[in-house]
């Protein structure tokens, strides 16, 4: 993966694909330049044989295809900087991933796209789950959460290509005072 | 937040657009993009953004775009299916944002598939 947006973009699918109602992306970065990302689900959970499973390389439940890479690629990039992940997980109540990294490291992914990778899991995912985005730095925080602009459009499709280019700029709106300059 | 007024703005403009398209059910288009792990890491969020961006621009009120998971050809990523109506389904491989405004332009809105891009052309080299 190119950047961290594009990890969090793909761990937020296995998300989906869990069928969470609610996924909740949290980035956070300290005085320190270390930085925490969570994708917090309510979807099916993993028994601990699973999460055992998945924490190796080949560890997945895809029949297309042998091994998982979403996981294992995201713990090898938090582990070059220093960092790791974590998962906790319960069957039937969802599943929490962390991954931290430090910033200072030149081995540390830059942030990317963070609003691309909302909208595009918004726009790929009209009937839900619904994503709740939650940034703070130094700096200050924001959230956007997709359930406020869901009741706002009431029969509306989230996947309009209009409302696309309106969450884009009012998630970069929010992020730019937040995380302009702090990540690399 | 970015005004909410706004957004109740665009509601209503959206609204007619997605009757137009109800009503003629037959000319709908589709755009779908395998987002699986390799799809994301091969560069399928730019290509579904600029596909987004390309329809949105043009005001093609009978296009939707949505997402699919593995297809078991992770060299080909990002791949790309468009469906016309009444048409076999075209599949597009190794796609880039610079290559949306072809499909776009030359495919979904004059029905001409852009052949050097499809998999036939990719598995003839
Ligand atoms: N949030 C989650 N909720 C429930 N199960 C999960 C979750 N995340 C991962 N899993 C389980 O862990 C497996 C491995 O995940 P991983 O992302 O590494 O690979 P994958 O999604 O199977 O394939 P890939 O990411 O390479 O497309 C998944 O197949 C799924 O069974
Ligand atoms: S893993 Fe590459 S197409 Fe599925
Ligand atoms: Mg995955």
């Amino acid at each position: 993966m190119r950047d961290l947006s594009l990890h969090i973009l793909d761990l937020a699918e296995n998300s989906v694909r869990a069928k969470a109602k609610l996924v909740t992306i949290g980035v956070g970065v300290d005085e320190k330049k270390k930085i925490t990302l969570t994708i917090e689900d309510d979807g099916c959970g993993m028994d601990a044989e699973l999460l055992q499973r998945v924490m190796s390389p080949f560890g997945t439940t895809r029949t297309t295809r042998k091994v998982g890479l979403g996981i294992p690629l995201m713990a090898q990039n938090a582990r070059l900087t220093g960092g790791d992940i974590d998962v906790k997980s319960q069957v039937g109540v969802g599943t929490v991933f962390t991954a931290t990294l430090y910033g200072d490291s030149i081995d540390c992914l830059p942030l990317g796209d963070l609003p691309g990778t909302v909208v595009s899991l918004v726009t790929a995912n009209p009937e839900g789950p619904d994503f709740l985005l939650k940034c703070s730095s130094p700096k200050g925080e924001m959230s956007f959460d997709t359930r406020e602009v869901r009741q706002a459009l009431g029969d509306v499709p989230l996947n309009e290509p209009e409302i696309a280019a309106w969450m884009l700029e009012a998630i970069r709106e929010e992020l730019e005072p937040i995380f302009g300059g702090v990540i690399l | 937040m970015k005004s909410m007024a706004e957004l109740e703005a665009i509601r209503q403009r959206t609204l007619q657009r997605i009757n137009l398209r109800r009503e003629d059910e037959s000319e709908n288009i589709r755009v779908v993009i395998g987002m699986a792990t390799c799809g994301i890491a091969a560069g399928a969020r730019p290509v579904m953004m600029a596909f987004m961006d390309e329809i949105n621009k043009r005001s093609l009120s009978h296009v939707t775009v949505s997402q699919t998971g593995c297809i078991g050809m992770c060299r080909l990523e990002p791949m790309v299916d468009v469906y016309l109506p009444g048409k076999e389904k075209v599949t597009y491989v190794h796609m880039t944002p610079e290559k949306v405004g072809r499909v776009v332009a030359e495919h979904i809105v004059n029905g001409r598939p852009v052949t050097e891009y499809t998999i036939g052309a990719a598995e003839d080299k």
